[in-house]
């Protein structure tokens, strides 16, 4: 039994007919074929398949592709805008906030939103907002550090969260 | 890979749609999912058919009304959190919502959906029973109130029958300043669930406990109120000795069994620790407001 499912993913609208037990993070990889969230513990603990859904982090292996029907979803692909890094990614390179980059992708996006809510977060505040996520690589440090060095640099990148 | 089995999805436009929908057998509520879904992939729930609720705005609001806190079903936990209304009154709420999960899950786990899941470790079912929360359960002929101390009739099991929808959480508000709560916690790591929790409500006049309201987590207390030690609390003066002693007794009386969490005799020992701390903090939050 599919469903017809209609999201808007990074400003496309895109129609898939889909089980409705498939769940957001492989309508996202396998069906449109964006492959930069990715799709890790599957257990809603590790935050690597962080995506927005209506201009909210949530974590897409805990959230059907039926209940995103209508709704739009923003990705880490579309971070970047017009051949430019949105200072999040940027951040990441400066202070080499990633080693393996598994989890990057989770982590900037939820970095995203919190920079919009609250553009100079303290270490304490950002170390709060991603708890949710696992890096095994880095220990933590150069992504509080990369998220602080994203704050610092603005540009004129806004999520358009809410 | 874990996926959900096959399962059918109807989106509900209204609450009496949602009722019509779920009147059929093997329909089940889908609230913010972070728990149905986990349990689906494991095959602990199987439902036939999911009956989403997410698009039904008119349960999201969390409001003061008269003499009641209202917080609908589909509150968020991050709106609970955030609530000045909430946790003006409450300070209990605050500081449970702070440790449920994570930030990101907080965003999209509802109030409603926690206490229907009735998962023996779920923070809020010793939060809402320690204030004696109310349930409101819609159906179609009408809403029935259910003391939330009375809403769970065991592990994952609660009194809202097949048609019927949890619709709000109503909670007395304090009619005078000298009520203060508060919620203590023990978890192995962050955003984990509780190995164990306590929490407490006083109200105080004079020095003297006129109500005491104390909920306990994940430790096999029935209706995971710790009455004894509220019976033994109510008219007593308010003093460290007779906090520990009430602590002792809700350690007494509750069932916690061994798990990867922890063995009893620890449990039982947090549950001591966490119920005097809470009471504890509880006491100064009432003393706070009365000279406010």
């Amino acid at each position: 039994m599919s469903m017809r499912v209609a999201v808007t993913v990074n400003g496309t609208e895109y129609a898939r007919d889909v089980e409705p037990r498939l769940l957001l993070i492989h309508f996202l990889r396998d069906e449109l074929g964006l492959t930069g969230s990715h799709w890790g513990c599957d257990t809603s603990n590790c935050g690597s398949c962080v995506v927005w859904l209506d201009q909210r982090p949530v974590k897409a292996c805990t959230v059907l592709a039926a209940m995103a029907d209508g709704r739009s979803v923003r990705t880490v692909e579309d971070l970047e805008r017009d051949g430019r890094l949105d200072p999040v990614q940027q951040g990441f390179i400066e202070c080499h906030g990633l080693q393996c980059g598994f989890c990057t992708p989770g982590m900037m996006m939820t970095a995203r939103w919190l920079l919009d809510h609250n553009p100079d977060p303290a270490e304490a505040e950002i170390r709060e907002v991603l708890s949710g996520q696992v890096c095994r690589c880095t220990g933590y440090e150069n992504i509080v550090r990369s998220v602080r060095w994203a704050a610092e640099h603005p540009g004129d990148h806004r999520g358009d969260s809410t | 890979m874990q996926v959900p089995s096959h399962v059918e999805y109807e989106r509900a436009t209204s609450v009496e749609h949602a009722l019509m929908l779920l009147g059929r057998p093997d329909h089940r509520v889908l609230a913010g999912g972070h728990s149905l879904i986990p349990m689906m992939k494991l095959r602990l729930a199987q439902p036939g058919v999911l009956v989403d609720i997410n698009g039904l705005a008119e349960l999201a609001y969390i409001r003061l009304d008269g003499g009641h806190l209202r917080i609908g079903a589909m509150a968020r936990h991050a709106d609970l959190l955030d609530s000045a209304a909430a946790g003006g009154h409450f300070p209990i709420f605050r500081d449970a919502e702070r440790v449920v999960a994570d930030p990101i899950v907080r965003l999209w786990g509802t109030i409603g959906g926690s206490l229907c899941q009735a998962d023996p470790s779920e923070d809020l079912s010793a939060v809402f029973a320690a204030v004696r929360a109310t349930a409101v359960i819609r159906g179609q002929a009408g809403d029935r109130e259910v003391p939330v101390r009375e809403f769970h009739l065991g592990p994952y099991e609660t009194v809202v029958g097949p048609g019927e929808l949890l619709a709000e959480i109503r909670v007395p508000v304090p009619d005078h300043g000298g009520t203060g709560s508060a919620y203590e916690k023990v978890a192995r790591r962050v955003g984990d669930w509780s190995v164990a929790a306590a929490g407490a409500v006083l109200r105080l006049d004079q020095g003297t406990v006129e109500q005491a309201g104390i909920g306990l987590t994940a430790v096999g207390a029935e209706h995971f109120v710790a009455a004894e030690a509220e019976d033994f609390l109510r008219g007593q003066p308010a003093t460290e000795p007779n906090f520990t002693a009430a602590a002792i007794i809700a350690a007494e009386h509750c069932h916690p069994v061994a798990d990867q969490r922890g063995p009893q005799d620890y449990k039982r020992h947090l549950v001591a620790e966490l119920t005097a701390r809470a009471l504890r903090r509880a006491a100064g939050r009432a003393a706070e407001r009365v000279t406010a």
